[in-house]
């Protein structure tokens, strides 16, 4: 009942806009208005453009103002100070470029509406001033270009030696993490391995591997470079770390990887923003399907002593997965009775599970 | 056809040797009745065509723009019941929830259909189509069947995209992108099954088109200029085209090379671009592929593509910007050098889009550098619109608002490239709503700016009839303020870090700040797009009823407007005019009109003529 009122009110509506519209030419063929070339609407819509360029131009200077605040997510990385810097460096110099060519224009077509009895400039060209506008933007880009490069090389250099390493694995529709374990060598990994157990894929037979942990949040030290490792195991992910201004993408088939170092624990930043319930996160930044909306990691950077104790603490994947040891161990026993019996063939099998048996 | 041609015009012309109904046409002899299958279906004419395209890409227009509405209530209002909605969508709505995969098909389809069906099919083979026979003073395309069948080949990929949305198990739904390995594996999301395959055969369908059509707009620019007609008296309307018809003739092969290369990952077993994955609970067998590769030659195709999109809209606005001003455009010359220029860099800036997808740091440099270098030549054609403004005499017609609004958005827009193309801040910004934010105005809303002010300007042309310009006024002022209410407030949500394609931003903390915003946002988006039906109500009462037109309402310069005001079979019923002088000779001293016709020979205009116009008196 409701639907059909709504559509007979539309219907109505339309009735009268059709009727108005009417009505409208009907008055502009009887005052002779539609056979001017150029009518009042001429000094209507240039009115309408210096409005337009005054009243929106505060809006939009209200609104940003506004707004600013809950804009910049509060920055906890050295490198994320510096792009920051850049960015509000760069916001300035094409804001001010966009105030001066967006007055001029609207200021323009005002000022230089249709008069009767007047004609245009003949202007085609001039080289002088056609070089300077060139040449100015040029050189901008040309600076711009420059410190942009400085800091991408300066982000995207080797990790420092002493970086804490860690992995991060995108999947369909959550992170895992892995960390090294004590002998700081994370170990070999095979997909075809991965189980609804050994959700890493964990070769275990290779003895890096044996003292590796997972988490079920990423913890990181304040103040030390951090080297996320990035995989994926199914579709592309990204690594999306807005506090930290850290994004990579997580391609399967292709490792990559991003460092950055952590400048404010997860309290010092619940304390700045005044909000006890503040986490860092971690979110999926490249479309992966159903569920990329909720794919998400908390992460918490500790005080260097508490990661410590924190990375004491964990128990390894082998320890408490001992059933997918066993199954190795038992694997690279069969291979090392094998390889009595038929030594080449094994060797060209499966080398590495081999010789860490040996 | 051909045969009412005489014998000098089809050697200009030259089309009575490729017209199709030549030989079948030949005895209908002078009075050639065609049919109506032949005048308005199987059309070989390029002003039928043209308006194929441009019907067609209304058509799309609506259904892109609906589809956008659709996930902006979802992003609107994440919370709230679209139980409402199930008669439409039937099964996507689950319990009274709009499903998230078919949310992401939503956005992947608005992105395919606005993008490819209507900005480039649309745009460029509404006007390519339209206005290099009659600007250049041509009777019709170099083939004119191969015309047609761009348009047919075309008109087979819509449906086939079209029939994607009513399918089962949905439509193509990993983004516009496709980039694989979702785009390969139906196991990941269930747009990649069917929906995915018909996306590629309908791509495939709409290169072939556009190849079609390209090769067309190439050679008739070349080849079938009119006496007198060089390249440097050209509109910078067909300069415009013909450099977007290169690109497309380059760029889009190679977007073909990746479909096919795909077709073949997901039906065929190869691994291009697939490697090392478990899925479904289960180790693929697929290794050595590498999603990047795919990635490289979608960008190959994709970057000049926005070039596509809007140079075809450069160069209308420069040409209205110039009549409605009664001033020459300014700086003709550094106009085609910035056209020119943009093309060449346009081909060397692919990669970055792909600045933090794990391509080497080292490559990233490289594309930061030339990406930043196009904005140069974007700055001087920005410069002189403006200057071509100043001290006109402006009219301002509905097209001409159109094209300052293009000015405006494009300003907008094109400066935060800057930002964008520096690989240090993209790493924030790679795929936040401020990447959405700035493409949807550069080339989202400056294109179809460009495409409403050459509607309202060569409407005349097209159906002999005027748009009604009070409606136009009502359509340019609320579409202007809405796509300003739109997408500068889309900037803050960017900046913020909102990552695009996410059904919703409630799980995570970061991203909570701004549900008003959005509310915001989709209000003025759903308003924008229901005013743009005053346009499409315009549109079509004007082709039946409008005003009628006179041949050359603008008192323009350039050759179609010496046409008739219903423009026949072969665009001139006499000798094709010839050419004299460049195209924007508008409020000359001395001259007795402030506008000087292309093919008026400069004996006639000795008052007006500089010195070295002299010597050609």
């Amino acid at each position: 009942m409701t639907t059909l009122g709504i559509l007979l009110v539309l219907a109505l509506l339309l009735v009268v806009f059709g009727l108005l519209f009417r009505l409208q030419i009907l008055t502009s063929i009887f005052s002779g208005s539609s056979t001017r070339e150029v009518g009042v609407s001429n000094r209507v819509n240039a009115i309408l453009f210096v409005v337009f360029l005054v009243v929106g131009g505060a809006a939009f200077a209200w609104s940003f103002i506004d707004n600013y605040d809950k804009m910049n997510p509060p920055i906890a990385s050295i490198h994320g100070l510096a792009t920051e810097k850049m960015f509000w460096t760069t916001m300035v110099i094409i804001g001010i470029a966009f105030v001066l060519t967006q007055v001029l224009l609207f200021f323009y077509s005002y000022k230089y509406q249709h008069q009767d009895g007047r004609r245009a400039f003949f202007f085609p060209h001039n080289n002088k001033i056609e070089v300077i506008w060139t040449l100015i933007p040029a050189i901008v880009m040309a600076a711009l270009v420059f410190a942009g490069w400085k800091e991408w090389t300066r982000i995207t250099g080797p990790a420092p030696k002493d970086s804490v390493v860690l992995e991060v694995m995108g999947k369909q529709f959550n992170w895992l993490v892995r960390y090294p374990g004590r002998d700081q060598k994370l170990g070999v990994v095979n997909y075809r391995l991965i189980d609804a157990v050994n959700e890493f894929g964990f070769d275990l037979s290779d003895q890096s591997g044996i003292d590796d942990f997972t988490a079920g949040e990423i913890h990181v030290p304040k103040g030390h470079p951090v080297l996320l490792r990035i995989r994926s195991r199914d579709v592309l992910h990204a690594v999306y770390m807005p506090n930290f201004r850290v994004q990579m993408y997580a391609v399967p088939g292709m490792p990559t990887k991003f460092w950055f170092t952590p400048t404010k624990t997860t309290d010092e930043m619940r304390a700045q923003t005044g909000n006890p319930n503040f986490n860092y996160e971690l979110a999926c930044n490249q479309i992966c399907g159903r569920g990329h909306f909720a794919m998400k990691m908390s992460i918490i950077v500790d005080e260097p002593d508490d990661y410590v104790n924190w990375f004491a603490q964990q128990k390894s994947f082998s320890e408490q997965n001992p059933e997918v040891l066993a199954s190795f161990k038992q694997k690279s026993d069969k291979l090392v009775e094998k390889a009595t019996v038929v030594p080449a063939a094994a060797a060209a099998v499966v080398p590495a599970a081999a010789k860490a048996s040996l | 056809m051909a045969a009412n041609f005489s014998s000098q015009e089809q050697v200009q012309g030259g089309i009575g040797v490729t017209e199709p109904g030549h030989a079948h046409d030949a005895h209908h002899d002078e009075h050639h009745e065609q049919s109506f299958l032949q005048k308005y279906v199987f059309s070989t004419d390029h002003k039928m065509i043209a308006k194929q395209f441009l019907i067609t890409g209304i058509f799309w227009a609506i259904i892109g723009g609906t589809l956008s509405s659709l996930f902006r209530l979802q992003l609107g209002w994440p919370e709230s019941t679209m139980e409402w909605l199930t008669p439409f969508l039937g099964k996507w709505i689950e319990a009274g929830k709009l499903n998230p995969e078919f949310y992401l098909a939503l956005v992947t389809m608005h992105g395919t259909i606005m993008v490819f069906f209507v900005l480039t099919a649309g745009l460029s083979g509404t006007f390519s189509n339209f206005l290099i026979p009659l600007q250049i003073g041509a009777r019709d395309m170099a083939s004119g069947f191969m015309n047609m069948l761009s348009y047919w080949f075309f008109f087979l990929s819509s449906v086939v995209m079209f029939s994607s949305l009513f399918i089962e198990t949905g439509p193509a739904a990993a983004g516009w992108t496709i980039y694989p390995p979702l785009s390969a594996l139906p196991q990941a999301i269930s747009g990649s099954g069917a929906g995915q395959t018909l996306w590629l055969v309908s791509m495939a369908l709409f290169i072939v088109s556009q190849l079609l059509g390209g090769v067309n707009y190439i050679t008739t620019v070349i080849n079938l200029r009119t006496q007198g007609m060089s390249m440097s008296k050209l509109p910078l309307t067909i300069w415009s085209f013909f450099l977007t018809a290169v690109l497309g003739l380059l760029s889009f092969p190679v977007l073909f090379s990746a479909a096919l290369l795909l077709i073949f990952d997901r039906s065929f077993g190869t691994s291009f671009f697939l490697s090392d994955i478990y899925i479904a609970g289960q180790a693929l067998s697929n290794t050595g592929g590498s999603p990047i590769l795919f990635q490289h030659l979608f960008w190959f195709l994709g970057h000049p593509e926005v070039y596509i999109v809007i140079m075809p809209a450069m160069g209308m606005v420069s040409e209205i910007l110039a009549t409605n001003a009664r001033k020459p455009i300014f700086g003709y010359r550094a106009m085609i050098g910035s056209l020119l220029g943009i093309s060449l860099l346009s081909f060397i800036v692919w990669a970055h889009h792909m600045f933090v997808t794990g391509m080497n740091p080292f490559l990233g440099s490289v594309f930061m550098f030339l990406t930043l270098i196009i904005a140069v030549p974007s700055a001087v054609k920005t410069f002189n619109w403006l200057a071509t403004l100043w001290r006109g005499n402006i009219r301002f017609t509905t097209a001409m608002l159109f094209s300052i609004g293009f000015v405006s958005l494009f300003i907008a827009g094109g400066l935060t490239g800057i930002i964008l193309g520096n690989a240090a801040l993209d790493i924030q910004l790679h795929n936040t709503y401020f990447v959405v934010a700035h493409f949807h105005l550069v080339m989202g809303s400056s294109a179809f700016f460009g495409l409403w002010a050459g509607v309202y300007h060569w409407f005349p042309k097209m159906f002999g009839r005027m748009m009604d310009e009070k409606l136009g006024y009502v359509h340019f002022w609320l579409t202007f303020i809405g796509v300003y209410l739109v997408f500068l407030p889309m900037h803050y949500v960017g900046i913020a870090g909102f990552p695009r394609r996410y059904y919703a931003w409630t799980g995570f903390d970061t991203f909570s700040q701004f549900a008003d915003l959005n509310k915001f946002i989709s209000i003025a988006a759903i308003v924008a797009f229901f005013g743009q039906f005053v346009f499409i109500f315009n549109f079509f009462y004007s082709i039946f009823r409008g005003r009628r037109a006179t041949e050359n309402p603008w008192n323009s310069t350039t050759l179609e407007w010496t046409t008739p005001v219903e423009v026949g079979h072969g665009n001139w019923p006499g000798d094709i005019p010839a050419v004299h002088r460049w195209p924007y000779d508008y409020s000359k001293p001395g001259a007795a009109q402030d506008f000087i016709p292309q093919n008026v020979p400069y004996s006639q205009t000795q008052s007006s003529n500089l010195p070295y116009e002299r010597e050609m008196e």
